[in-house]
C-alpha cells in the first residue's frame, strides 16, 4: 500500500498532507529543511498506525502564510488541522524544528496529544553549545552537517543534490528566516511553560548530534512533568540514519511499553 | 550638472594573506586584523581630501556605509557627515545611503539627518539603501522582510519630516509610542532623498514611482540604458515625464599627473572588487529571503557553489575597455565620460577617484587634477547635452510634493544665519 497525498485547506492556506497506514493515529512533523518524501522510518510506523505528514505551512508544497512571523503561529494553524482531521488524542512525534512547533502546541492544549516524541527538537536554549546557525552556511552545508554518514546523505539526496532539490530547501529556508530568525530556534518562554505540558514524552537524541546540542534535549526532560530522555548514537537527521532505532523507540513508547 | 567625488574609504591595511587563508574578508574575518592606529589616520587622511574636495569645484560629496569589512570603514555615514557639515561650506552631503532595513528606530535616523541638514544649513541629501545581506547579518535584521521594513521605515521618517508630532505609529515592522521629534530638518518639505543601486528591477521601480533620483552603481553602459528604460516607462505610468534630473550615475575613475601612474593605481580598484565580490560568502552577500522570488534559483546554485558570480575576474584592460572603469590624464578621462554623458544622459555624477590602497597624495593627487581640469569640462559636456541637475532645476523632492517648489539652498542657508 502507497501513501496518498492531498492538499488541506487551514486557516486559508492550502496545506500538503501525506498518509499512510491504518491504526491508531501518529503525526510526524518534519525539519526544518522540509519532508524528503515518504521515508522509510514513517514506513516502520505505518505499519501499525495511520502516520500523517502534512508539509508545514510555507514549506515545500504547502502555500505561505505571509502573516506568520514566529513558530507559534504555525502551531496555531496546525491546531486546527488536527481539529479538522478529527485528532482529538492523538500521539505525535516532533523532528527538529518540527519538534519545536509540536511543544509548542502541546503548550496551548495538551489535550490534543497522548504521546509526544521529540527528536533532537529545537524550540529551548541550550545551556551548553548552540545551535547551528544555518543562516551562515549554505544550505547544503547545513544538511549535510546533519547527517552522520555522508554516504547516507547522498543516498537521500544525491551526491550532488539537483537544483530542484536546492530550490525546495531554499523555499523551506526563506520561511525558517521569516518565523525562527530571533532569537534563533528557541522560545525564551520555553522553560517555563513546558512544565505545564504533563502529555507522557519520550525526549530522544543523538548523541553525535553537530545541529542542536544534547543540552537541549536534557532540558527537555528535565523540565517536563513526565519526560524521559534516551540517547542513542548519530546526529541530527535519526529518521534518516537510525530509522529502526527511532522506529522502534517511538512504537514502544507509543504502546506504553 | 551636479558632480560628486566619492570613495568607499577603505581599510586597506589588514594582512591580505590572513584574507585569502580564510577565504572572505566579511562578517567573521576576525577583527584582531583591525588595526586602530591605521584606521586613525585613514580617518583623518579621508577628511583632509574631502576639504579638499569642496576647494578644487567639486558640488558634492557622497557617503555610503557598510559593516563588518574592510573594504568600507564607514560604520555610520551620519557621523561622517555631521563632521562634514561642519568643515565644509558649500558642497551637498550625499549620504547613499543610510541602511533603513536594519535600524530598529527610524524615527532617531530622522532626528539625526535633521541634525546633519541644520548644522550644514541645508545641504543633505538623504539617500537611502536596504544594506546588503552582510549588514542584515550584523545587525540581526532579517532579511525576509528587508524590503518590507526599507518601505516602512522609509514611509516613517517622511512623515516625522513633514507632519507635525505628537503622533503614533503602529506599523507593521516599526511601533512607535509618540513621534514628536524636537529636531526637524531645515530643508522643507523634507531634504531631497535619491536612492542608489545596482539594478535591482524593484528599487528602480519604487524610486520612480516617488520621483526619487535613481543613481546606477557602476554598471555597464547598456545596463544603465535598461535601468533608464524602466524608470522612465514607470515615471509615464506614475503622471511625469523622466527627465536626466533623474538619472544619476556613480563611475570608477581615477585622475593623475600621467596615464602609467594612473592605471597603476587603478589596479587598487581591483582589490576592491576582489572585496566586495569575490571575497565576500553568497550566503552571507545575500541571505534567503532578500531578494524576490525572480531570483531564488539562481541564488540557490550560487549559495552552493554550483555557479559564480559572473564578472568577478573580469580584469582591469576589460573593465576599461566597456568603460566601467576609467583610468588617465585629466584629457583621456574627460573623453571616456563624454561617450558614457552621451550615452546614458545622467545629470548627477559620482566620480569614485580613490580606493583600496591609493596613497594620501596621490588621492589628493587625483583629487586636484579632477576638480581642476576634469570637472570643468564635464559641466561644458553637461551644458551642451542639456543634463541639468535637481538643484539646477529645483525640481520638486518627490512626486508626493510635486505641486511644492522646495526653496533654494541659498534661501535655506539664509533662513540658517
Amino acid at each position: 500500500m502507497s501513501f496518498t497525498e492531498s492538499s488541506v485547506d487551514v486557516v486559508g492556506g492550502k496545506v500538503q498532507l501525506l498518509k499512510d497506514g491504518s491504526g491508531p493515529p501518529v503525526v510526524v512533523f518534519h525539519h526544518d529543511i522540509g519532508n524528503p518524501g515518504w521515508l522509510p522510518y514513517y514506513m516502520e510506523l505505518a505499519e501499525s498506525h495511520t502516520v500523517y505528514v502534512p508539509s508545514h505551512p510555507g514549506y515545500g508544497k504547502s502555500e505561505r502564510p505571509e502573516w506568520a512571523r514566529n513558530v507559534r503561529d504555525i502551531a496555531g494553524i496546525y491546531q486546527r488541522l488536527l481539529r479538522d482531521l478529527g485528532l482529538n488524542s492523538t500521539a505525535a512525534v516532533g523532528l527538529g524544528f518540527g519538534g519545536w512547533i509540536l511543544v509548542e502546541m502541546a503548550t496551548m492544549c495538551h489535550h490534543e496529544f497522548s504521546h509526544l516524541v521529540l527528536v533532537n527538537a529545537m524550540g529551548i536554549q541550550p545551556t551548553r553549545g548552540e545551535i547551528i546557525d544555518q543562516f551562515l552556511i549554505s544550505t547544503l552545508d547545513y544538511v549535510r552537517a546533519g547527517f552522520a554518514s555522508q554516504e547516507r546523505f547522498a543516498d537521500v539526496y544525491k551526491e550532488r543534490p539537483d537544483v530542484d532539490q536546492l530550490v525546495t530547501w531554499e523555499i523551506n529556508r526563506e520561511m525558517t528566516t521569516r518565523i525562527a530568525w530571533k532569537p534563533y530556534m528557541f522560545n525564551q518562554a520555553m522553560p517555563h511553560l513546558i512544565k505545564a505540558v504533563t502529555v507522557p514524552t519520550l525526549v530522544v537524541w543523538g548523541k553525535q548530534n553537530r545541529v542542536v546540542p544534547l543540552s537541549c534535549g536534557e532540558r527537555y526532560q528535565q523540565l517536563m512533568p513526565k519526560a524521559k530522555l534516551e540517547v542513542i548514537d548519530g546526529n541530527h537527521y535519526l529518521e534518516m540514519e537510525k530509522h529502526h532505532e527511532l522506529a522502534r523507540l517511538t512504537k514502544s513508547f507509543i504502546a506504553g511499553k | 550638472m551636479h558632480l560628486m567625488y566619492f570613495t568607499e574609504q577603505p581599510m586597506s591595511a589588514y594582512p591580505k594573506a590572513e584574507g585569502d587563508r580564510y577565504g572572505y574578508t566579511a562578517l567573521l574575518f576576525p577583527n584582531k586584523f583591525f588595526d586602530a592606529a591605521e584606521g586613525s589616520r585613514l580617518y583623518n587622511e579621508r577628511l583632509e581630501e574631502y576639504k579638499l574636495v569642496e576647494e578644487v569645484g567639486y558640488d558634492g560629496i557622497m557617503l555610503n556605509e557598510h559593516h563588518t569589512a574592510p573594504f568600507c570603514m564607514q560604520a555610520k555615514i551620519n557621523i561622517c557627515a555631521a563632521i562634514l557639515g561642519a568643515i565644509t561650506k558649500r558642497v551637498k552631503i550625499v549620504l547613499l545611503g543610510n541602511p533603513l532595513p536594519i535600524a530598529d528606530n527610524p524615527v532617531r535616523l530622522a532626528e539625526e539627518l535633521a541634525m546633519i541638514d541644520m548644522i550644514s544649513k541645508g545641504r543633505l541629501v538623504s539617500g537611502f539603501v536596504r544594506g546588503g545581506g552582510v549588514e542584515s547579518l550584523q545587525a540581526n535584521a532579517n532579511p525576509a522582510f528587508n524590503r518590507e521594513r526599507f518601505e516602512e521605515a522609509h514611509d516613517l521618517i517622511v512623515k516625522t519630516w513633514t507632519t507635525p508630532g505628537p503622533w503614533r505609529w503602529e506599523g507593521n515592522h516599526y511601533q512607535m509610542r509618540v513621534v514628536n521629534p524636537w529636531a526637524l530638518p531645515l530643508q522643507k518639505p523634507h531634504p531631497r532623498i535619491w536612492i542608489p543601486g545596482v539594478s535591482s528591477r524593484e528599487t528602480i521601480v519604487w524610486s520612480a514611482q516617488h520621483r526619487y533620483p535613481y543613481i546606477a552603481l557602476n554598471l555597464p553602459i547598456e545596463e544603465s540604458k535598461n535601468v533608464w528604460k524602466i524608470y522612465d516607462q514607470v515615471a509615464k505610468e506614475s503622471g511625469y515625464e523622466a527627465s536626466p534630473a533623474e538619472r544619476g550615475y556613480l563611475i570608477r575613475c581615477h585622475v593623475a599627473e600621467t596615464e602609467e601612474k594612473a592605471i597603476r593605481n587603478a589596479r587598487e580598484f581591483m582589490w576592491m572588487q576582489g572585496e566586495f565580490t569575490g571575497l565576500t560568502h553568497p550566503v552571507w552577500a545575500a541571505p534567503s529571503g532578500y531578494l524576490g522570488t525572480w531570483a531564488r534559483r539562481a541564488m540557490a546554485e550560487l549559495r552552493a557553489g554550483y555557479t559564480h558570480v559572473r564578472g568577478v575576474n573580469a580584469s582591469l584592460e576589460r573593465q576599461m575597455q566597456n568603460l566601467t572603469l576609467i583610468a588617465g590624464t585629466p584629457t583621456q578621462v574627460v573623453e571616456k565620460l563624454r561617450i558614457i554623458m552621451e550615452e546614458t544622459r545622467p545629470s548627477i555624477l559620482a566620480l569614485y577617484g580613490n580606493d583600496g590602497r591609493i596613497n594620501h597624495e596621490d588621492s589628493k593627487t587625483c583629487i586636484r587634477l579632477t576638480g581642476q581640469e576634469v570637472l570643468p569640462a564635464v559641466r561644458e559636456i553637461g551644458k551642451k547635452l542639456g543634463l541639468e541637475s535637481p538643484f539646477d532645476l529645483n525640481t520638486p523632492v518627490s512626486l508626493a510634493y510635486s505641486g511644492v517648489q522646495p526653496p533654494k539652498p541659498a534661501e535655506s542657508a539664509a533662513a540658517a544665519n
